[in-house]
């Protein structure tokens, strides 16, 4: 088969990557193991659980159904990101701990990624909005409830 | 004083890896050289293998090997039996366990045929396609009664039948107690159970070290010693030169423990060959028939009464599908038929199962392993009794509860751990009474017959369980201080989200007078602790937490021991706690846990004969039997009854487990059981054509519940201790999944007056479609 190459810039949590790729390598993959951003997590590779769900321009995208050369240009954020450079937590990092928002913690960080775009729209969400915005990321450990919780904690404190 | 954090809501000490995407997982090891396998899988359930040619694959660019069963020469050997039948009389078991490649013929869609090795993962899939490969396909058994007739297409040509396993075990006389019932009830029942569907999928990744004639490797299972044991032995090393390692695991939930996969046999073998480190990586479609799953029962099961609704006893004949192969022995049909009996006094039973061979993917146990089929089939059986009888539905369980002063109570039957089914303590009564106090059973019905005039249809569920949990053998743990004054906690088990590293922080954090988060604990690592069994059957906690409990005390009192000789004073006269020694009194005189970690390893000097140098702790422990948890359920759903929607408007779990280690942990893990309780009862389905075929094997078919079915749980806890270990603990680990199933069933029954209407939920899963066809004749 042609090998079929393409050089691509990028830019993850505003570092700037120049990477030559295949064209047919999945962004995900190109994060995780170009890259070695393994935070962001595979878990169906079909686009249904959102564990690896990123941020593209600031809008939340699964990374399992992008290619990387389609990232060109484009500003990426990943879980590595999400804390401060002094790693002091995000808001919703820190309610995810305190309420027991993760268990095995593999899906956390497309949990993170789809909720802190969520929580950047909506300040004021009902349980219901948060339920329905996080419908898209599958768990399998929490049931969901303390995620609920520490999404609405979350809110409330970056309401101030 | 130092805060006491055993019992308390403490945060956990894992999760700043976790939130920051610095935890290690399989797919994160990366190595110098790595090569990735992919595998030929078979996508027909039951065929005779004619042809596998792999000439076309090895030509393609960046592949490094290719091999099926005949390359591997004497390493091709069925997999061990991991659990042997137990003790009971008159068992039939016909031993037949997976391999590592297919050979002669494949049993099961998915079962590996070829493993392929490149240079990218990409690469290998690539070559899949290159394989020349003939298949002669069979009739596929797939119908668990079918298989048991005569002229059915035979798994295992040689055996003669399709039968992997009979077990009878009885209890009194239930003939004899049906003779003289007032009342009896008959039905036929079918549970199936779905997969457990981690979000991450298994892996593996083998590095053979041909210099220091050393294997590592890295495994998402649940179970790295015994990992480490078997996978010594078939390659010809010793234990020693073996380490395997459960890094951060995705969610295990009993599928991860499965011995060996041909996945976990097979790298390890061609890193040797190779001297290269191999990664593979499941994909979510091999992981709906590459991983194992749980499946059907059919049960033919009765109950004799008495007329004002006590248990005379009950008689269960059941098939259970194991799968292609056996290798789990009958743990799932074993708990089934043990946890059947749940709460209720049963004076006489009678229950016989036969384990069926299928072409069907491999049946081990997934959360509850088995005890939810036999749940199931009880509280079903008590709803028609207390239908048929004219009896409350809490009512008739409440008359048939083992009284509290009836423990420790006997079942007469033999366990899964090979013991007698003991329950070793327990106190039934309050926790109905607060589940039914919690929903508000007493004013339901008011509410219902409110919201039915609004056109609203409500339905009501309970249903009471047991879970034998924290079964033996035994685990072990190393706690040991670090001259930097941070405690270290080794134990063989591995972890996959269970909170291990926080709970056993706080048994050590109490002993030793430290913080919790001055508590490093490592898990599922061989190098780091030698034995143990692995993290399944709810017993992470309650066995391995008090062996980090008993070696703790002995570091502490060598603490003591060590400060007391530093100081010329009493051990009585010292206090352990902020993570120093004082004298009681006077605290400006004090020796920190690390100074004392190094006065424990002296560099010069003399040492008391018999002495052991680091103020540390290697202890084990190993419990009679299982200590048996209980709980009940309790639910207020609406249904619509033309589209059979369904919202949880109210879900109640009372538990008790013993002595609470972490409040917030335990609370978590019922919420995660319950979810996929939920998931069980109405939406999870493996749907299989009757050639065996997996119609709905992706994440958009087969549906995980989301954020929008799982309903806000409201939690109630009664502590009845365990008298078999010191804590008093017991497991929780898969309470919140046991009884979702019978609690589904009554509480549609009752929201959509199906009793009234003659329609009888006999079956688990149930969903909005299969509603529609077992009512669609009935009077509305």
């Amino acid at each position: 088969m042609d090998i079929d190459d393409h050089e691509i810039t990028v830019s993850v949590n505003g570092v700037r990557y120049q990477r030559r790729v295949e064209s047919r390598v999945l962004l995900s993959d190109f994060l995780r193991h170009d890259l070695g951003l393994a935070g962001t997590h595979v878990g169906c590779e079909h686009g249904v659980c959102g564990a690896c769900t990123i941020l593209l321009d600031g809008q939340p995208v699964r990374s399992c159904l992008m290619f990387a050369v389609q990232a060109e240009k484009h500003e990426i954020s990943t879980v590595e990101g999400v804390a401060g450079k002094d790693g002091e937590y995000h808001p919703l990092q820190q309610a995810m701990h305190d309420h027991h928002g993760l268990q095995c913690g593999y899906c956390t960080p497309g949990i993170l990624m789809t909720m802190t775009a969520f929580l950047e729209e909506n300040r004021s969400p009902s349980e219901e909005e948060v339920r329905e915005a996080l419908s898209g990321n599958l768990c399998r450990c929490t049931g969901y409830q303390n995620i609920v919780d520490a999404v609405m904690a979350a809110a409330k404190r970056m309401r101030g | 004083m130092s805060t006491r954090t055993f019992g308390e809501p403490i945060k956990r000490n894992e999760d700043r890896r976790l939130l920051t995407g610095q935890a290690l997982f399989i797919d994160d090891v990366e190595l110098p050289g790595m090569l990735h396998a992919a595998f030929l899988r078979s996508q027909v359930a039951h065929a005779r293998i004619r042809k596998i040619d792999v000439s076309q694959a090895l030509r393609r660019p960046g592949v490094v090997a290719a091999y099926v069963a005949d390359d591997l020469g004497d390493y091709w050997k069925p997999g061990p039996l991991l659990v042997p039948p137990p003790p009971i009389a008159g068992i039939v078991f016909n031993q037949r366990t997976q391999v590592p490649l297919a050979k002669g013929k494949v049993r099961h869609v998915g079962e590996p045929l070829v493993i392929v090795i490149a240079e990218s993962r990409y690469i290998a899939e690539d070559a899949l396609d290159d394989i020349d490969i003939e298949l002669e396909q069979l009739p596929a058994v797939v119908d668990l009664e079918q298989g048991l007739k005569a002229g059915s297409a035979l798994v295992h040509e040689d055996l003669g039948s399709n039968v992997s396993a009979h077990v009878r075990q009885t209890k009194g006389n239930y003939a004899t107690a049906a003779a003289k019932a007032d009342h009896i009830i008959k039905r036929r029942f079918r549970y199936e159970h779905g997969i457990s569907s981690p979000i991450e999928t298994r892996g593996v990744v083998a590095q053979w070290d041909g210099r220091a004639n050393q294997m590592t490797i890295w495994d998402t299972t649940q179970a790295p010693v015994f990992i480490r044991n078997g996978l010594a032995g078939m390659l010809g090393l010793s234990e020693r030169q073996v380490r395997v390692i459960a890094p951060f695991v995705g969610g295990g939930f009993g599928p991860k423990i499965m011995m060996f996969y041909p996945e976990e046999v097979l790298l390890p073998w061609v890193s040797m060959k190779l001297n290269r480190p191999i990664k593979w990586i499941e994909d979510r479609l091999e992981h709906f028939f590459a991983t194992t799953h749980e499946r059907g029962q059919i049960h033919d099961a009765e109950m004799a009464l008495t007329r004002d609704g006590r248990i005379l006893g009950v008689k269960d004949v059941f098939l259970h599908d194991g799968g292609a192969y056996d290798p789990y022995g009958l743990t799932v049909p074993i708990n089934s038929q043990c946890t059947l009996l749940g709460p209720y006094v049963v004076p006489n039973y009678d229950s016989t199962f036969t384990q069926v061979f299928t072409n069907l993917t491999l049946v081990t146990p997934y959360r509850g392993a088995g005890r939810q089929h036999g749940v199931f089939v009880m509280e079903r059986l008590l709803d028609f009794a207390a239908h048929e009888l004219n009896i409350d539905r809490a009512e008739i369980r409440r008359r048939n509860l083992i009284p509290a002063d009836a423990f420790p109570y006997k079942n007469e039957i033999i366990f899964q751990d090979f013991q007698p089914l003991e329950y070793d303590s327990g106190n039934y009564e309050p926790v109905l009474d607060m589940a039914l106090e919690a929903i508000g059973y007493k004013a339901f019905r008011e509410d219902q017959a409110a919201a039915r005039r609004h056109g609203r249809h409500l339905g009501i569920g309970v249903a009471c369980y047991v879970e034998g949990t924290g079964i033996g053998p035994y685990e072990g743990a190393k706690v040991q201080v670090q001259s930097n004054g941070k405690v270290s906690i080794a134990t063989g088990i591995g972890t996959q989200g269970q909170g291990h590293f926080t709970v056993f922080a706080q048994i050590a954090a109490d002993q030793l007078g430290v913080a919790v988060t001055d508590v490093d604990v490592v898990t599922g690592d061989t190098d780091q602790f030698y034995w143990g069994a692995g993290t399944f059957a709810s017993r992470g906690a309650v066995v391995a937490g008090n062996a980090v409990n008993e070696a703790s005390k002995v570091v502490r009192k060598k603490a003591l021991k060590l400060a007391s000789d530093l100081f010329e004073c009493a051990e009585e006269d010292l206090v352990l706690e902020d993570g120093k020694v004082s004298i009681v009194g006077i605290p400006e005189k004090f020796v920190s846990l690390g100074d004392l970690a190094g006065r424990a390893n002296p560099m010069r000097g003399a040492v008391q004969p018999g002495t052991e140098p680091g103020l540390e702790s290697t202890q084990y422990f190993g419990p009679p039997m299982g200590a048996t948890a209980n709980g009940v359920h309790a639910m207020i759903v609406e249904m619509d009854p033309r589209t059979f929607d369904l919202k949880i408007l109210r879900y109640v779990v009372v538990h008790d487990c013993g002595t609470v280690i972490n409040p917030m942990i335990l609370a978590g893990q019922i919420h995660g059981g319950v979810a996929q309780g939920i998931g069980n009862a109405f939406y999870e389905k493996l749907v299989f054509d009757d050639q065996g075929q997996l119609l709905n094997a992706s994440l958009a078919d087969y549906l995980l519940p989301t954020a929008l079915e799982v309903p806000r749980v409201e939690l109630g806890h009664t502590v009845t201790k365990s008298p078999l270990n010191p804590m008093g603990i017991k497991g929780a680990g898969e309470a919140g999944a046991i009884p979702v199933g019978p609690l589904f069933a009554q509480a549609i029954e009752d929201a959509l007056d199906l009793e009234r209407r003659g329609v009888e939920l006999l079956e688990i899963p149930l969903s909005p479609s299969r509603l529609f066809e077992l009512t669609r004749n009935a009077p509305r």
